[in-house]
């Protein structure tokens, strides 16, 4: 009896993980449309129109769109579509 | 805040980016006043330091470099066995992984595993299904001796596993990551409950039965173990934690001593099946004596002190049962619980300002999805139904020592075949 056990790994099997890019940064916001995308985690819609007049009174060259994901748990294929068809940027706020 | 840039991290790397671009305000969102928000907005990044929205603005303008021009695909491995070791380094081991619940465990050794194989026809690398510990994590995959391996480590005989491994095969994570803090709840139904000697009477819902307790520990043991983790600050952000999350709320039906139908019957099963039922999520519980002359206005006092979104479980001793079936005139569970349905209301605007409804049901209702929108639309001040037919659930079980009865939170999910499993 040598006192070393043999046991089992209790995990299990995690799904091979594929790669994504961050979307490419812009050079400036001034006179572009940045998205303020309201993630619905709570209190996440009055914390991104408190950005919005933030961005209002100190950017105001920037052009602000505040929009609201469909749902807090997935992606919003619409809102995404919307996004990359009209926007330079995008911030998503997830509250809690 | 440092726990949340940890959950962030960790969340984006299993999405194949090494780093996100992100800030932080130094507090939760939920409830805060305008002034609030507005000095979250205008003060400092607790987790970089500089200003925050400095920072986001920062982040938005600052050409990708190192990390952040990165992709990242990778596999990540787990193997069967561990390597040899003495008892002491292996027990050490497993609570440093977080692979326990930091009570003592069982080691899965291979003859312990082996033996409880033996407790299921099913070949052990048969797949049994997927969990994860919320809705944006990946799901992982598990297989029947994984499942096997924490029944072993929370104790459980080779006769409990089909019961664990219909629990495993719901795919309803005992250890969910949630800030609300969340704890599993299990029903079993049928002969499986006598055969294994499960506890459906006195003190059914405590630490007075083997099976009960070993089949909830192991309920926790392989949700947290087989979805990845629950681990503070990456799988798990619970604020508060759940005393519950220990035994999972794992009792048998009484059938024998209900008046009704058994919660597996009321989901298509025969009395002759054997079934597992989650409830999900199991937050708090509420319990009374006696079903005295005012138990309706008790029982309605009960219920207001529940989430509107997340459901509810009534937990009725036997006693109780049937002076509401004989006496009180509910001859069965859905009479019950319609009238619980009927009679328990809320003031619109406080429904509306809930944890469960904001996230799960605003979105439904901007969608224009009945009943919600019209909900949306109804006066902060009028008062509709709190709960909705067939969010209700009643199980019995207790040794009628007392005609008590309970509310605790949780959902009807799905019933699962302990059969299949056998």
């Amino acid at each position: 009896m040598s006192g070393r056990l043999t046991v089992h790994d209790p995990r299990g099997y995690a799904p091979k993980v594929e790669a994504k890019r961050l979307a490419q940064s812009v050079d400036t916001l001034d006179g572009r449309s940045l998205y303020l995308v309201d993630g619905r985690f709570n209190g996440t819609g009055p914390f991104m129109e408190e950005v919005q007049a933030w961005l209002g009174h100190h950017m105001p060259s920037v052009n602000t769109r505040l929009i609201r994901w469909r749902e807090p748990f997935d992606d919003d294929p619409e809102a995404s579509e919307e996004i990359r068809a009209n926007g330079a940027a995008a911030i998503l706020g997830v509250g809690i | 805040m440092q726990q949340f840039a940890r959950l962030a991290a960790s969340a984006t790397r299993v999405r194949g980016v090494p780093r996100l671009r992100s800030a932080f305000v130094p507090g939760t969102l939920a409830g805060r006043t305008r002034d609030e928000l507005r000095a979250f907005v205008e003060g400092d990044d607790p987790v970089s330091g500089r200003p925050f929205m400095e920072g986001v603005v920062a982040q938005l303008t600052t050409p990708l470099d190192g990390d952040d021009a990165q992709e990242l695909t990778f596999e990540r491995e787990t193997p069967r066995l561990l390597e040899p070791d003495t008892e002491e380094h292996l027990g050490r081991l497993f609570e440093e992984n977080r692979w326990t619940d930091f009570l003592p465990i069982v080691l899965p050794s291979e003859a312990r595993v082996e033996a409880m194989l033996a407790g299921t026809s099913r070949a052990p690398d048969e797949v049994v299904g997927e969990l994860k510990p919320t809705d944006y994590r990946e799901p992982w995959q598990f297989t029947v001796e994984k499942v096997a391996v924490n029944a072993v480590m929370a104790g459980a005989r080779p006769e409990y596993l089909p019961v664990i491994l219909a629990v495993a095969s719901a795919g309803v994570t005992a250890r969910s990551s949630s800030t609300s803090s969340i704890a599993g709840g299990l029903v079993v139904n049928g002969p499986i409950r006598n055969e294994i000697g499960m506890n459906s009477g006195t003190g059914a819902l405590g630490p007075y039965n083997h099976a009960n307790a070993a089949i909830g520990r192991a309920y926790g043991l392989l949700s947290q173990n087989l979805q990845g983790g629950s681990v503070p600050g990456e799988t798990f952000v619970g604020s508060l934690g759940n005393n519950f999350t220990y035994g999972n709320f794992t009792f048998a039906e009484n059938e024998e001593a209900s008046p009704w139908e058994p919660l597996h019957v009321q989901h298509g099963f025969g009395r002759n099946d054997s079934a597992v039922t989650p409830m999900w999520p199991i937050w708090n519980y509420v319990v009374t004596w006696g079903v005295r002359p005012t138990w309706r206005e008790k029982l309605l006092e009960m219920l207001a002190a529940h989430d509107p979104g997340g459901g509810i479980f009534l937990i009725v001793d036997p006693s109780a049962a049937r002076i509401f079936a004989e006496r009180e005139g509910f001859p069965t569970k859905e009479s019950l619980g319609q009238w619980i349905v009927e009679n328990t209301t809320m003031r619109a605007g406080v429904w509306w300002d809930h944890h469960t409804t904001e996230l799960y049901l605003r979105p439904l209702a901007d969608q224009g999805i009945e009943p919600w929108a019209t909900r949306a639309n109804t006066d902060p001040d009028e008062r509709f139904r709190k709960f909705e037919p067939g969010g209700v659930e009643i199980a019995v079980v207790g040794g009628e020592t007392n005609n008590a009865f309970a509310v605790a939170s949780g959902r009807y999910w799905k019933t699962v075949s302990v059969d299949e499993w056998r």
